[in-house]
């Protein structure tokens, strides 16, 4: 084991720490209080600890922290900015896209990253973007259509 | 519901949703505490064996370890938890019963230093017999899991069945009425067949953890559970503790499904936390979470007579349960899968015989709707069955022999509330029954279930000095909506704005008593005690009200906010700041025991009506499933969009079952617990369609005529999914899940002839 010292950004700040090579990127946001990404199946199968590198989802329990050296980190507590929810967050609450909220946050960077790269996407291309995403709760239908109409808005410019 | 605002009934937002989409919310994997410490379990590697000897000695030198503690520690404790038997030991003591049982707990300095330490503990095994198929559990030389029986405590209230007995029975059950011999003697058309419902895992995405706090003042432990006042009294029982010094806060749970009733992980968090005297924090990983709890399997031999007008005349069944290690609440399981199994058919004979039995695997207990999925697969299938033998459309079988509003379903329990003819109705048509076109089949099937549980539940409302409401509750916040759909009901009974109630729950150092959450019952029994709770904080209000403008308390009147005194309106500050003179708050209590509309059980019927349109790869064998419809049967939906939520996901939840979930064991252990092997539905998994109906007859005890939701949809989506597919292929599978390689096997071995290939045409 041996410490290195990294710079990233991370929800827009940038930040420069000492870090175990062999510290996960999950257990390093949430010992620092950022506990949205969740841990769950440890193998990169259901996305609950999903969180966003240079745009694109990751899971950051099967990534190191020190991989983040030189890229941009975005946790769900970043998105909603200045106590204003993301389209994406509101489209979730106004569509009921979540019960018990557990895989919500990883939900919400995986549909902001499908929306980022793709604005108008069909619901076979929701499907297959969010596959990565387990939710036992909801059975998805809420979900996919939580994408979609916040699709639809920011289209019609009302996002 | 006179000039009062309409708050219930409506859709409106979760009061948690900004907390849930920001990342806000904490759930109990979230929390920590200064100077806590970290355990991390030693799990068993034998199926059955006595423990000889745990050598510790090197893992203690490890670095960070502050304890180990084994079953030899737990002398001064009462070593073993459970509801109804109290047989489940913290950590083995002597003997392991199933791979994967916690032996030891490393406590250290972080979780890595613990599970680094974990590893070095070496644990020495005599093996000895084991047996992990309940079948081979009941033979007269299976090896005797427990040749002692815990002692019998019965928290239930409720019918459960008998526990104990002999050889590995864990419970029995039975129900009958009628003469099923003559029954069956003078019977038109017997079938027979033997069913097979799998083991399942129900992966709430939360795994199991607890935070326990030793300190003055107690016990605190923090923790993922839906019944934190059971998890209380076993907390207090095994430390010796009075109540009033445990206190059980759940914060967010992530996700229940029954899955996290009862204690699991928390009487080893919190003896670990007393032994040291340092905040523990014990999170389990999800290999060991499946390692703690899945669902009972079960095998049904199931026989149904018939007259040839397809009227039922007898029904016989027999129904294995494999319950694993420990009792935990397999014995109500089994009670509600006697309960339901013959479906809500008349039926004027019945023959119901019951055995869950200990096996060497992970023990079971509650999964959304405990007990009926297994037997509805069997009782509806049967009904499938007769209609094809005797020419009659299913459909119409069904309705020739459903119980009709306010008939028995079971002689002495409440009558049916709902009108199942018109839900069968609704449903064939959403599934295009009979013929939902070329290359596909509809599926369709019925359930009734005995839900709310045991009618035990009090509620506290605070009436504050600015007008604002708290209410408290023990009732658990675990997605289903329970703090949205409470505060709905206090809005609406104290007629205040959304904005001004707070719903405090589930923490027992501070809310009030609540039996459980569970059995889809907290709109129904904690809406009615709130309710209550909000009526007497109003008779208390007009009270107060009349003292301070000395008039006769026939003179005031309740209004939105505040009352009416001699028709002028004084909101509620007003009232409570002219009484006390300063500050004070009105506090308004209710209780819902086994009484008045209560006295009956069941709480209600819980409907289960799931039909699916299906079409089947001949190649491959894979099921895609076209349209899935369910019936939100809730006789009145306070929040409409959370009850489609609530079907939508339990019907999901059934569609994994019927075509990939099972746990299955090979040896001693488990080969697929992992969810890469052990398959959940996916969003590729998501039906084209989804038609989730909901129907308001306000015929519940619940408020507003409100009954329970939350298992209704699942629980009859594996009969239905059978069915569709025994409709398209001509073969009627009586086994779940129905995997690609079921199917594909089910097609060669009932030799369907594969349909010609495209490139001949």
């Amino acid at each position: 084991m041996s410490a290195r010292k990294i710079s990233f950004v991370l929800n827009r700040r940038p930040q420069e720490t000492e870090i175990d090579d062999s510290v996960l990127l999950l257990d390093f946001l949430r010992d620092r209080g950022l506990t949205g990404a969740k841990p769950s199946c440890e193998m990169e199968v259901c996305g609950s600890c999903t969180i966003l590198i240079d745009g694109l989802p990751f899971s950051a329990c099967t990534t190191l922290a020190v991989e983040v050296e030189g890229r941009t980190v975005e946790t769900i507590e970043g998105v909603a900015r200045n106590g204003e929810l993301h389209p994406i967050q509101e489209a979730f609450v106004e569509r009921f896209a979540m019960q018990c909220g557990f895989c919500t946050p990883g939900m919400v960077l995986t549909a902001k990253a499908l929306l980022e790269s793709n604005p108008d996407p069909s619901r076979d291309d929701i499907l297959h973007w969010m596959e990565g995403n387990i939710c036992r709760c909801t059975g998805y239908e809420s979900i996919v259509e939580a994408i979609l109409s916040a699709a639809a808005k920011a289209g019609t410019g009302d996002g | 519901m006179d000039n009062k605002p309409q708050i219930v009934g409506r859709s409106i937002p979760r009061v948690d949703g900004v907390a849930k989409v920001t990342g806000a919310a904490k759930f109990a994997i979230d929390l920590s505490v200064p100077g806590m410490v970290f355990g991390a379990v030693v799990r068993s590697e034998r199926a059955h064996a006595e423990i000889i000897d745990i050598d510790t000695r090197s893992a203690e030198q490890s670095p960070g370890v502050v304890r180990i503690i084994t079953g030899r520690d737990l002398d001064n404790v009462v070593p073993y938890f459970g509801h109804i038997v109290l047989d489940h030991p913290i950590l083995a003591i002597e003997r392991t019963l199933y791979y994967g049982e916690p032996i030891a707990l490393v406590i250290a300095r972080s979780q890595q230093a613990a599970t680094h330490a974990a590893s070095q503990v070496e644990v020495e095994y005599r093996e000895l017999p084991y047996v992990t198929d309940a079948l081979e559990a009941l033979k007269d030389d299976a090896p005797i899991l427990h040749p002692q029986r815990g002692e019998v405590v019965r928290d239930l209230g409720f019918d459960a069945g008998e526990e104990g007995g002999s050889g590995n029975i864990c419970s029995l059950a039975s129900l009958d009425w009628g003469n099923v011999d003559s029954g069956f003697a003078a019977a038109d058309l017997v079938i027979e067949g033997e069913f097979r419902y799998p083991m399942l895992y129900g992966y709430a995405m939360e795994p199991y953890n607890a935070l326990a706090v030793s300190g003055e003042d107690g016990l605190t432990v923090y923790t993922t559970t839906q019944h934190p006042y059971m998890v209380r009294k076993d907390l207090a029982r095994i430390l010796s503790l009075p109540f009033a010094k445990v206190r059980v806060v759940v914060p967010y749970v992530g996700g229940g499904y029954g899955t996290k009733s009862y204690s699991k992980i928390e009487p080893l968090a919190a003896v670990a936390a007393q032994l040291t005297g340092l905040p523990v924090k014990v999170v389990l990983g999800v290999e060991e979470s499946i390692h703690t709890t899945r669902s009972d399997s079960a095998i049904v031999r199931a026989r149904s007579g018939y007259t040839a007008q397809g009227l039922l005349v007898a029904r016989a069944f027999e129904i294995v349960l494999n319950s694993g290690a420990y009792t935990d609440n397999s014995p109500q399981v089994g009670q509600k899968a006697v309960n339901t199994c013959f479906g809500p058919y008349r039926t004027p004979a019945l023959s119901v015989r019951m055995r869950s039995v200990f096996t060497n695997t992970v023990p079971a207990s509650s999964l959304r709707g405990f007990g009926t999925p297994q037997g509805t697969f069997a009782g509806e299938l049967q009904m499938d069955e007769a209609a094809e033998r005797l020419g009659i459309d299913p459909v119409e079988l069904r309705k020739r022999n459903l119980v009709g509003p306010g008939e028995e379903v079971i002689p002495g329990k409440r009558a049916l509330e709902a009108n199942l003819p018109e839900d069968l109705e609704l449903l064939s048509k959403s599934v295009d029954w009979p013929d939902p076109g070329e290359g596909r089949a509809s599926g369709l099937g019925l359930s009734a279930s005995d839900s709310g549980a045991y009618p035990s539940s009090t509620a506290l409302v605070r009436i504050h000095a600015d007008g604002s409401a708290s209410a408290l509750v023990g009732a658990t916040e675990m997605g289903q909506g329970s703090r949205t759909v409470l505060a709905q009901i206090a809005a609406q009974e104290l007629a205040l704005p959304m904005e001004l109630v707070t719903i405090v729950s589930s923490d027992t150092g501070i809310g009030p008593f609540e039996q459980t959450t569970g059995a889809s019952r907290t709109t129904t029994v904690v809406g009615r005690s709130l309710q209550a709770a909000c009526q007497d904080a109003r008779r208390q209000l007009r009270a107060l009200a009349a003292e301070v403008h000395e008039v006769a308390v026939e003179s005031v009147q309740d209004a939105p906010g505040g009352v009416l005194v001699d028709g002028t309106w004084r909101s509620f500050a007003e009232v409570i700041q002219g009484w006390f003179g300063a500050g004070g708050e009105v506090i308004g209590t209710g209780a819902i025991r086994r009484s008045g509309d209560f006295a009956e059980t069941p709480v209600f019927w819980e409907i289960g009506a799931a039909g699916v349109i299906v079409s089947v790869d001949r190649d491959t064998g894979e099921v895609s499933v076209e349209k899935l419809a369910t019936i939100g049967d809730v006789g009145f939906a306070i929040n409409p969009a959370m009850v489609h939520g609530q079907d939508a996901g339990a019907a999901l939840m059934g569609l994994g079952a019927a075509l990939h979930e099972e746990l299955v064991y090979e040896g001693e252990m488990l080969t697929n617990p992992n969810l890469v092997d052990y398959r959940v539905p996916r969003f590729e998994d998501l039906p084209r369609e989804m038609d989730q109906m909901l129907v308001e007859r306000q015929d519940g005890v619940g408020p507003y005529g409100s009954k329970g939701a939350g298992e209704g949809g699942g629980n009859a989506i594996g009969a239905a999914i059978a069915s569709a597919i025994a409709r398209l292929l001509g073969v009627r599978p009586r086994e779940l899940p129905l995997t690609s390689e079921r199917v594909w096997r089910l097609l060669q071995d009932g030799r369907i002839p594969r349909e010609a290939d495209d490139d001949l045409s």
